[in-house]
């Protein structure tokens, strides 16, 4: 895990900084996750609230709700997935760019939640990757926030010059093992 | 019309008989008549508003299933309710009324989904809530809480990512994951996923042991 503050100080250093590429790389990407909005139920709702002004998600640089999966980074998925809408939501996550990160937005994302139904995906983990799982029925824009950090810091520790080679094989092998 | 129009329905039109009812006014209507009897409400009696096509399963008794109408008129505030066994009772049929209410629609396709009642003349007899192939009609009696083992229709998606459908996790609450290990390492699951009515049925037929009561120690 890569902690260290990179600090600039333009009296030493003049007009050069030197880091590392793996912290410029996950600061940029870090600072700027466009999220797409896997709206299918009510959390859907507080993830409009947190795209509001009270709780402005633009503050952490995530105010792009990209309804297009070729132009963003995370994928919320805010609600109940059924099975029928479970092959779209992975067809919809392997049409986002990598990299590409995905928040379980609340507990029927996550779980399920209180439909132990013969019609609801028990955890959207099942279909596609999960970084992060928030709690809540719905969550608050509070906590769909602190999730957002959450992934923020799991990017900040990544080893994204290596990801760029050998980066998607590798974690999809690594989930289609996890799941058999 | 009046209130006293819908009480006297039943004997304007001999066939239909009273159905015990708490709320509002219904009506046993036997199934070859039932199209000429929602055509009367409508256009006699002003119920031009299909509220609720529906159906109820009586199991393993006959005629199992019947289908219940809502109709409501917009001009003279009133609900009445009117009910039709179908014909058969594996694969039940009933008319469609799809000629009087376009609204019935959709109704009909909800409730061919949920319980397989076929309504004959139906211009498009689709599922409308489970995807086209699901083998089972889930709100019939047979039909389990936690639902049957199938498998996802998108081929591609399972190929990659192993998921079925799978009989729902009776039991532990959406975050109520096992104790063990640190909380960053458990993902959110149910605590014992294999729970289901099935196993229940087996948990109840075991004979009853009674908890040994340990002696009090000195």
């Amino acid at each position: 895990m890569t902690k260290t503050e990179y600090a600039f100080n333009s009296k030493i250093e003049g007009e050069v900084i030197v880091t590392q590429a793996d912290a410029v790389i996950n600061w940029i990407r870090a600072h700027s996750i466009w999220p797409m909005p896997m709206g299918l139920a009510c959390c859907a709702i507080e993830l409009m609230a947190a795209g509001g002004s009270r709780f402005d998600i633009s503050r952490f640089g995530s105010e792009v709700m990209r309804f297009s999966p070729r132009q963003s980074d995370c994928m919320i998925v805010a609600g109940t997935v059924t099975y029928k809408m479970a092959e779209v939501v992975r067809r919809i996550y392997d049409q986002m760019a990598e990299p590409k990160w995905v928040i379980a937005m609340g507990a029927c994302a996550s779980t399920g939640g209180m439909y132990r139904s013969y019609a609801v995906l028990q955890g959207v983990d099942r279909v596609v990757p999960v970084d992060v799982y928030i709690s809540g029925c719905p969550p608050r824009p509070e906590a769909l926030l602190d999730g957002l950090l959450r992934l923020r810091e799991k990017i900040r520790g990544e080893r994204s010059v290596s990801g760029l080679v050998k980066g998607r094989e590798e974690r999809e092998l690594a989930y289609t093992e996890a799941n058999r | 019309m009046t209130t006293e129009a819908i009480d006297n329905l039943s004997q304007k039109l001999e066939y239909l008989s009273n159905r015990p009812s708490l709320d509002y006014p219904a009506f046993n209507c036997p199934q070859d008549r039932i199209l000429d009897c929602l055509q009367y409400c409508k256009k006699e009696l002003g119920f031009d508003l299909l509220c609720d096509v529906t159906a109820i399963d009586h199991f393993e008794t006959s005629p199992r299933f019947e289908v219940v109408y809502h109709l409501y008129s917009t001009r003279n505030p009133a609900y009445v309710r009117i009910v039709t066994p179908c014909v058969g009772d594996e694969n039940p049929e009933a008319a469609s009324v799809t000629g009087i209410w376009a609204a019935a629609d959709w109704h009909e396709r909800e409730t061919y989904d949920m319980f397989g009642i076929q309504f004959t003349g139906h211009p498009d007899l689709r599922r409308i809530l489970m995807w086209d192939g699901y083998p089972y009609y889930p709100l019939r009696k047979e039909f389990p809480l936690a639902g049957h083992e199938v498998d996802l229709p998108a081929a591609d998606v399972v190929e990659r990512t192993g998921v079925k459908v799978l009989p729902a996790p009776m039991m532990g609450g959406p975050f109520h994951a096992g104790q063990t290990g640190p909380m960053s390492k458990r993902e959110p699951r149910a605590d014992d996923e294999s729970w289901t009515e099935t196993k229940l049925q087996k948990e109840l037929e075991k004979p009853h042991k009674p908890r040994e009561l340990s002696e009090p120690k000195e």
